[in-house]
């Protein structure tokens, strides 16, 4: 009997994505175009969130677009549309989260070159987002007050993926007893040197500070591909 | 159960793998799956056992090979791997570093190939069995 043969194949079992989501981000980067991955627990507020960045930015004049992953419904959709941006739903039917070629698949007639930023709110799940590359050039993580301040802990391979954590619903903080040093020791504990910024949709606060974030990422984008 | 993904992209690759080579039947595969890569071991198990069914690739071994994370600390000027995965602080001096090194592979390392089973069960290439 002849042995079986072990073939050394030292290969990335997602390089498939791996290797769209690259060429993808090279596209983007090219047409001056910064795509923000957002990834969280469900019930974060991402889709709060997301609106009310749409909707700032479009007041500002900058042409912004979003798609958005759901298990089965298409509310979120519905939801960021009163922005009046750009959205288009991701339903994965099933899936937990949202590959490089589905985000590719719905970008189809959008003229890319004419927005400044694309987000993608991934499906809410600290899991199983963390290895697929979406081509994104920021991705954020949110983690919300109601959450409770050892999440990161928890999640550490997701949180440790993340360029900029959002803290979300800072205006429950009190009510919650929320622990800021705490969750902020965590986030850094997991990720260091991760830039966090402490937000709320309601209030408006660290809203000015994200906007300064994306602006500053996109400079440096347009600087690199000038 | 994002492992049922990475269970069939597993399987994409070993079969075409195999297929570069000439044929012949998988009958295992290697993995390295880093601690940062949020895969579970017996979901991929399980995954990996429901996708191979009625294929080639059906009761082939799935062997995983951990790796650790590994983090560069620059106070100290060397690599140091970590217990875990909570805290990403130099085991000797305390140090906070976002500098990984290892702990974040997904990578099949490598597959078992066994003779081409279907050449070898055709009448003219059956060799009589010893009596």
């Amino acid at each position: 009997m002849i042995e079986p043969r072990i073939l050394e194949v030292r290969t990335k079992i997602l390089k498939k994505n791996d290797e769209l989501a690259r060429a993808m981000r090279r596209e983007f980067e090219s047409l001056g175009l910064l795509v923000v991955n957002m990834v969280s627990s469900p019930g974060t507020g991402k889709t709060s969130f997301l609106r009310e960045t749409l909707s700032r930015l479009r007041a500002r004049g900058i042409p912004v677009a979003a798609v958005v992953g759901d298990l089965e419904t298409d509310n979120d959709a519905r939801r960021l549309a009163e922005s009046g941006a750009p959205v288009r739903q991701i339903m994965t039917h099933g899936l937990c989260h949202l590959e490089a070629d589905m985000v590719q698949s719905h970008l189809a007639g959008w003229n890319l070159a004419d927005l400044h930023y694309l987000f993608i709110e991934n499906v809410g799940n600290l899991v199983c987002p963390t290895s697929w590359d979406l081509g994104e050039s920021v991705r954020l993580a949110l983690l919300s007050v109601t959450e409770g301040e050892d999440k990161p802990l928890k999640y550490p391979g997701l949180f440790n993926t993340a360029d900029i954590a959002a803290i979300t619903k800072t205006d429950l903080a009190a009510a919650c007893e929320f622990n800021r040093e705490l969750a902020r020791a965590n986030i850094e504990a997991v990720r260091p040197g991760m830039r966090i910024i402490e937000t709320s949709v309601k209030t408006g606060a660290g809203i000015d500070e994200w906007f300064d974030y994306l602006a500053e990422k996109r400079r440096a984008l347009e600087a690199r591909t000038a | 159960m994002h492992e049922l993904s990475i269970a069939t992209s597993i399987v994409d690759i070993a079969w075409e793998q195999a297929r570069q080579q000439g044929g012949g039947r998988v009958t295992g595969v290697t993995l390295r799956i880093g601690r940062l890569s949020c895969v579970h071991e017996d979901a991929l198990r399980s995954s990996f056992d429901l996708v191979t069914e009625g294929t080639p690739l059906a009761g082939a071994s799935l062997a995983v090979i951990e790796v650790p994370v590994r983090i560069w600390c620059g106070p100290c000027n060397a690599e140091f791997e970590l217990p875990g995965i909570q805290r990403f602080a130099c085991p000797a001096c305390g140090h906070l570093s976002g500098d990984i090194r290892a702990g974040r592979e997904l990578d099949l390392e490598s597959i078992q190939i066994a003779p081409d089973q279907i050449a070898a069960d055709t009448p003219e290439a059956k060799q009589p069995e010893p009596s």
